[in-house]
């Protein structure tokens, strides 16, 4: 991927909270990360990480009350999505950004065709009339790979599998041809052979539009086929980021490491069970002033019960939010 | 959808035929005899002779069939013939009301016009007014207008007819004396001045059913725009760049007025039960009126048809609403 280049999307010290009856919950917490163009950031975590509220924060799709983004900024074109005018963020949502949800089954409209669906952002964002919408729409169903397109843009939602309504997404996300596509779980819902179809198409389409990707995901899996970066969130932080080799060859932070232990494997001895990271994780309803992984973590010493850690710089792009030092095995200086 | 529209009404016609028969038993079996009111100076025999004369000596499986024959095909013949000048009917016997002597149709056709009026434009109204209160009550929910909104849906829900039609009366014909608390069936309207005479002499009966109205789909339609609204369809539609008025009035309100508009369609025969009370408050002649003066008199035909005719229009808007339910929803199809 091209390095060094000027960055799509940049995103600095977003925080966002939901006010709920209990108290606020801190769901998203100063959390950066930029985005290059042609380039496929993974994100992992639990649920409840804060991944896609993370990214549902930047469009502002989250429903305010409860949600609220308190500070940051999101650069895209040289504008702060977070302080642009209702219309000129509805003109990137759907235009320049593109967005898949997680669940295809209840993501579209149900009482629409699916060509309809498909041509109301090209009208709205590429001015495009009905005829011209209706071609460039088909178009867009044969690229994600729906056969019979031209036949299959009078259907609704009800007469296609799940599989194929993710690809309808998929085709609606990028309807506008965007420079950003953020895919929130868009393979979690489906089985594992659907799955590995839409990552080829994903892969495919990304090569050949050029666009960058976020792709959210609990599946270490998945990442490890299609990320060229990878963010790990935990309680609305990033704890660890890096080049995807480099996350898996050398993982610093005990949360990713436990992480990939999680992974089950086929080869060699059969483990008895398997491994799962004990405890649950924190429901955030103060703004973190100690590392939020403590209490499960392996490594864990006086310091993180008094500080949250900052996400240390491990070069060659690599970073981590943790006290202690993988590569030396001992407490990291401050 | 037309195969099974057919299937549907030729499957409504027994359910018609059963249903004349229970009311027709129902009549049948209540107390009241149409001769009740007679002087008690007709002597006996004489009596026995006019009750026969009205066909009451015949048991009813005599009867029964009788009416349907004189509803179904005589009515008919008649309506044919006064339209296209044939001559079907001739000779036979009209259903004919025991109080007035007069057909039974003859009268329902003088009394449905002034019904229609004030309940048919009532429930335009009240529709009409539901809808947007509805829709802003979800939208805006916890807001100071869908407050209001509940506040007013309580009171329409709980005030009864015969007692927000007496308090309007009293306050605006008798303490403010702005509108006529009686309605006059008389008025022909021919002239600007006529025509605000009977807007007048409406607007009560349609407010007071109206409000009811109201309060009913207003509340349907907010919680159905509430259960709406929360669905991943409509981030998706957010997340298109779609503007707040096609999120809401496109994809959120085709898909809410799946269930609202069956309870429309289903409400229009119980606002006709419901206006059997108001045009008695302000002496609207109409159906309803009829009814009740008929059931005084032990008018069994006139009250067996106008019963009836509600119940036919019963099981037509069911077979409307699931119609309608067809067409704005494409995951049901009848075929």
């Amino acid at each position: 991927m091209p390095d060094g280049a000027m960055p799509v999307l940049d995103v600095r010290d977003l925080k966002t909270v939901f006010r709920t009856r209990g108290g606020e919950v801190h769901a998203v917490n100063d959390v950066s990360f930029s985005l290059k163009a042609g380039e496929l950031l993974g994100v992992v975590g639990e649920s409840g990480s804060g991944k896609s509220v993370t990214m549902m924060s930047l469009l502002g799709l989250l429903p305010s009350p409860p949600a609220d983004v308190r500070h940051g900024t999101v650069t895209f074109e040289g504008q702060d999505l977070l302080h642009v005018s209702p219309e000129t963020l509805r003109s990137v949502r759907g235009g320049k950004i593109g967005f898949v949800f997680q669940d295809p089954m209840t993501s579209l409209n149900p009482v629409y065709p699916v060509g309809f669906q498909i041509m109301e952002p090209l009208r709205k964002h590429m001015g495009l009339n009905k005829r011209e919408a209706t071609v460039r729409a088909q178009e867009l169903l044969e690229l994600v790979g729906i056969p019979d397109a031209k036949r299959r843009l009078d259907d609704y939602p009800h007469q296609f599998s799940g599989g194929m309504r993710q690809r309808v997404m998929i085709a609606i996300a990028l309807a506008c041809d965007p420079k950003v596509l953020i895919a929130d779980e868009p393979t979690t819902a489906l089985d594992v052979t659907i799955q590995a179809q839409i990552l080829e198409l994903m892969k495919e389409l990304r090569d050949k539009l050029g666009m960058a990707v976020i792709w959210i995901t609990h599946d270490l899996g998945v990442i490890a086929g299609i990320a060229d970066r990878v963010m790990v969130m935990y309680a609305g932080q990033v704890v660890e980021h890096a080049p995807v080799h480099e996350l898996f060859s050398h993982p610093q932070h005990p949360y990713t490491r436990a992480l990939l232990k999680t992974i089950p494997t086929i080869t060699g001895k059969r483990a008895a069970r398997l491994t799962i990271i004990e405890g649950q994780p924190p429901i955030m309803t103060s703004p973190p002033n100690a590392c939020p992984f403590r209490d499960r973590c392996d490594v864990a010493f006086d310091r993180c019960a008094r500080e949250n850690p900052p996400r240390y710089d491990l070069g060659d792009g690599h970073d981590a939010a943790c006290f202690y030092d993988a590569r030396t095995g001992g407490p990291r200086d401050a | 959808m037309l195969t099974y529209t057919i299937r549907r009404l030729l499957l409504s016609i027994p359910t018609l035929i059963f249903i004349a028969f229970v009311i027709f038993m129902l009549l049948e079996l209540a107390p009241g005899d149409p001769m009740a009111q007679m002087p008690l100076t007709i002597p006996p025999e004489v009596k026995e002779r006019m009750r026969a004369a009205l066909g009451l000596d015949q048991p009813w499986w005599v009867r029964f069939p009788l009416w349907l024959n004189q509803f179904f095909i005589v009515e008919p013949q008649y309506w044919i013939d006064s339209t296209f000048g044939t001559s079907f009917a001739e000779g036979k016997q009209r259903l004919i009301s025991f109080q007035s002597r007069s057909p039974v149709f003859d009268t329902i056709g003088q009394r449905l016009p002034q019904t229609l009026w004030v309940v048919g434009m009532s429930y335009v109204v009240g529709v009409l007014i539901a809808l947007p209160i509805g829709i802003i009550s979800a939208y805006k929910q916890y807001s100071v207008f869908d407050q209001a909104g509940t506040f007013v849906s309580m009171i329409g829900f709980s005030v009864p007819p015969f007692f927000s039609g007496v308090l309007l009366i009293v306050i605006f014909s008798v303490q403010l004396g702005w509108l006529p608390s009686i309605y006059d069936t008389t008025l022909v309207v021919n002239s600007w001045d006529t025509f605000m005479t009977q807007l007048r002499q409406m607007i009560m009966p349609v407010m007071v059913l109206a409000l009811q109205t109201t309060a009913q789909v207003s509340r349907y339609m907010r919680a159905s725009m509430l259960d709406n609204l929360s669905q991943d369809y409509v981030r998706t539609a957010r997340a298109k760049g779609m503007s707040e008025s096609v999120v809401v009035l496109k994809h959120v309100l085709r898909n809410s007025m799946i269930p609202v508009v069956t309870v429309i369609a289903l409400g229009i025969p119980s606002i006709f039960g419901g206006a059997i009370i108001t045009e008695q408050i302000f002496k609207v002649n109409g159906l309803g009126q009829l009814l009740i003066l008929a059931l005084q008199g032990n008018d069994i035909p006139m009250v067996m048809t106008i019963t009836f005719l509600l119940a036919v229009l019963i099981v037509m808007m069911n077979l409307i609403a699931d119609i309608l339910y067809g067409i704005l929803d494409p995951r049901i199809r009848y075929d």
